[in-house]
């Protein structure tokens, strides 16, 4: 055929992953009293005991604190987590992007001072991209550094930043500039910095989502110094590390796994013996989600060999998302309820969190449109 | 684990053998009602149509998997042949003790409702009941038959149509789909005997589902390939229309359902190592998803072609055609969703994860 295929090829979880879930079903169950419903919660006391368990950093080298376990078991820890709904903020975004991106990029003494703290579940990262005028444009970023003696100063502002009030450290996108130049160049090269979110300068205040809850931030940066050896890679080669850093993000299974307890509520509610109709409601989303497991079982199969799924991590979250998005809209056309997000009905504070929530599935780490174009540059089309 | 170095040799070797033989004048052809004959010997050459039977039975103990994958290359390139009726007329007569032939076989019942029974007479038996909508039943030399019997299912043979009503049929894709009543018809002892282990009516019905959800995947992946083929050869407002984002959207979302039919179908596939209990609802979604995906496709692969796609000349509609008709085939997605959604009803909510992710 003459158009590219993604790959979804057959795999298979291995005899060690099926082990390990056992495993981690066992720590839910110990930690029962901190597992919730798609709310991101963040405690850095269980993201510590994952990281004692081995589960954070899994398939890094042993001598930054990794684990070296495989890409499949790595993926049952995260599906089983996810799916329990346990508090993952602390440490996740350090685990899928941050610490992978350290050791890509990093220098020695970066690899050594961040990733083992990572992988103990110590230290918290966000991702420092976004800003109120560049979202889904990323070469209209205004954030700026200018070289001075012995670091850079830096200024600018960045937005959406999840997780920033908590984090201690970020990974922040901005451009190279010369001093006392105000719009950069939309074609300069991008540049990254490890930014200590306590650093003077730096102000953080709360943007509340729609559910009126704090989860994302604005970051102002005035005269923000960064030291010589807190450059991530290479100055102007930010560009190419944003993208590898965006595929990880979007090569997760979170992308269909946050509303799972919400799809079991919705059997639950069906009872055993539903009409043809709602069974078959329910028969079409399993069905999603299944053929979405198996997929992503096989980019953890690319992973593991050492390739770059992006476009079949970009398929993947994009029918993911689609299939989140569905949830809230087949559960309230079999169960009707009116939605409460602190109700005391469970079923009702579930439609009422993930109506709320659908709409930001498609938008976080690349929005629908922008994923469909990657998707078209792989089929050739641009 | 990952598919094998044999499998993707025998998929290319495949792929090269429907590419020069399925050609758009055969399948034209084969709408006429002409057999197609030459793809079917140089396919029946390669040994695959029996691969998969035991060594005794003339197979060559091929891996089930493997014939499945084969099954989408198939689809892919609208290979007008019962090539998956005759890989499970082989399952099925080869775990009775029946013959197989080389030539075209066909497999029934296809549908659900069919009701087909085998009484004793004397030394030999009688046929009754109706299989509807066989494939390629007047092409067929053995058609291989389950009929309910005195105890238990039977495995019944027979050599071509011969004394049964026949009323003839296609599906939209203009492949045989051939109406058998039979009416006390009488058979020998040697052409009726009991199913081998592991073969049943509802598993035969399950692997036809996953025979068509195989092909659909193969069908689907060939209808991105010709849209996006045309989209960069159609020029309209002076640049290709593949150059326009909202052709391009579409297309990704063509080229997200086509991974989603193949991952699909080959979850199915890979359920046939595992315990039935596991095969029954994977299948189930496998076919419930590559349905959803044919719909979606279809729709997709249309709207990028325009007009063209709407012709006869164009290779298009091979696809489409079958895909609104395989989609209906052994269970439509929405009969096969509803058995997904009561099964997990039945073993209730907290099962639905420890069994979706059982090794």
């Amino acid at each position: 055929m003459a158009t590219p295929m993604f790959r979804f090829d057959p795999v298979e979880l291995p005899p060690e992953a099926q082990t390990l879930r056992m495993e981690v079903r066992e720590f839910i169950k110990e930690h029962e009293h901190l597992m919730g419903f798609s709310k991101g919660e963040f405690n850095r006391d269980f993201s510590r005991a994952m990281g004692r368990k081995g589960w954070i950093g899994m398939t890094w080298p042993k001598e930054y604190g990794g684990h070296e376990r495989s890409a499949f078991e790595r993926y049952v820890i995260i599906e089983e987590m996810l799916v329990a709904g346990a508090p993952l903020s602390a440490h996740y975004t350090g685990d899928r992007q941050s610490g992978p991106s350290i050791l890509r990029y990093g220098t020695e003494e970066q690899k050594q001072t961040f990733v083992p703290k990572i992988a103990a579940g110590e230290l918290t990262f966000c991702i420092g991209m976004s800003e109120p005028n560049s979202g889904s444009d990323l070469a209209g970023t205004r954030t700026r550094a200018v070289k001075v003696d012995g670091g850079y100063k830096i200024n600018g502002s960045k937005l959406w930043t999840s997780g920033a009030h908590r984090a201690d450290y970020a990974i922040l996108f901005c451009k190279m500039a010369q001093e006392g130049q105000q719009d950069v160049d939309r074609h300069a090269g991008g540049t990254q910095f490890l930014l200590d979110l306590k650093a003077p300068g730096i102000d953080i205040r709360p943007v509340i989502n729609l559910l009126g809850e704090h989860h994302f931030n604005e970051i102002f940066l005035t005269d923000v110094f960064v030291p010589d050896n807190r450059l991530l890679g290479k100055e102007g080669n930010g560009w190419n590390q944003v993208t590898g850093e965006l595929a990880f993000e979007r090569s997760a299974p979170d992308r269909f796994l946050v509303l799972f307890q919400m799809l079991r509520e919705m059997i639950r509610m069906a009872g055993p013996n539903p009409d043809k109709a709602t069974a078959a409601a329910l028969g079409k989303l399993i069905s999603q989600l299944g053929t979405l497991r198996n997929m992503s079982v096989s980019i953890a199969g690319m992973l593991q060999e050492g390739e770059n799924p992006n476009n079949e991590a970009a398929v993947v979250k994009d029918l993911g998302t689609r299939y989140e998005q569905d949830i809230p809209v087949v559960a309230r056309q079999l169960f009707q309820t009116e939605p409460e997000l602190e109700a005391a009905d469970l079923y009702a504070s579930m439609i009422a969190r993930s109506t709320m929530n659908a709409p930001r599935f498609s938008i976080q780490g690349g929005t629908r449109e922008i994923l469909r174009g990657i998707i078209a540059r792989g089929l050739g089309l641009r | 684990m990952a598919i094998r170095d044999e499998t993707r040799m025998l998929l290319e070797t495949m792929g090269r053998l429907f590419e020069d033989k399925a050609t758009k004048q055969a399948a034209d052809a084969a709408e006429t009602g002409v057999f197609a004959s030459d793809l079917w010997q140089a396919v029946a050459e390669t040994g695959v149509p029996l691969a998969a039977l035991p060594e005794s039975a003339g197979g060559a103990d091929a891996e089930w998997e493997d014939l499945f994958y084969v099954l989408r290359v198939a689809g892919r390139f609208s290979a007008p042949i019962p090539l998956a009726e005759t890989m499970l007329a082989g399952w099925v007569a080869a775990s009775a003790g029946l013959d197989t032939v080389d030539g075209p076989m066909t497999v029934g019942p296809v549908r659900a409702s069919d009701v087909l029974t085998v009484e004793r007479d004397g030394n030999g038996w009688r046929l009754n009941g109706t299989a509807s909508r066989l494939p390629y039943a007047t092409n067929a030399q053995r058609i291989i038959l389950i009929a309910d019997g005195p105890d238990s299912e039977m495995a019944v043979a027979l050599d071509g149509t011969a004394g049964a009503e026949i009323s003839p049929g296609k599906n939209i894709a203009n492949e045989a789909r051939d109406t058998l009543t039979f009416d006390n018809m009488r058979l020998e002892a040697d052409n009726v005997r009991p199913l081998g282990d592991g073969v049943s009516r509802a598993g035969l019905y399950l692997r036809g589902a996953l025979a068509r959800a195989a092909m659909m995947s193969g069908a689907i992946e060939n209808t991105l390939d010709l849209a996006c083929t045309y989209a960069q050869q159609r020029v309209q407002f002076n640049r290709p229309i593949s150059k326009f984002q909202a052709v391009q959207q579409n297309l990704a979302v063509l080229a997200t359902q086509t991974a989603a039919a193949v991952a699909a179908a080959n979850m199915g596939i890979m359920s046939l190592s595992k315990d039935q209990g596991r095969q029954e609802f994977l299948i189930a979604m496998a076919k419930t998803r590559v349905g959803e995906a044919a719909t979606l496709a279809c729709e997709i692969g249309h709207q990028v072609h325009g007009a063209i796609g709407f012709t006869k000349e164009y290779a298009l509609q091979l696809s489409t055609r079958r895909l609104w008709s395989w989609r209906e085939e052994f269970g439509a997605d929405p009969e096969w969703a509803a058995k997904v959604g009561s099964y997990f009803c039945q073993i209730g909510a907290d099962e639905l994860w420890p069994t979706l992710t059982a090794a």
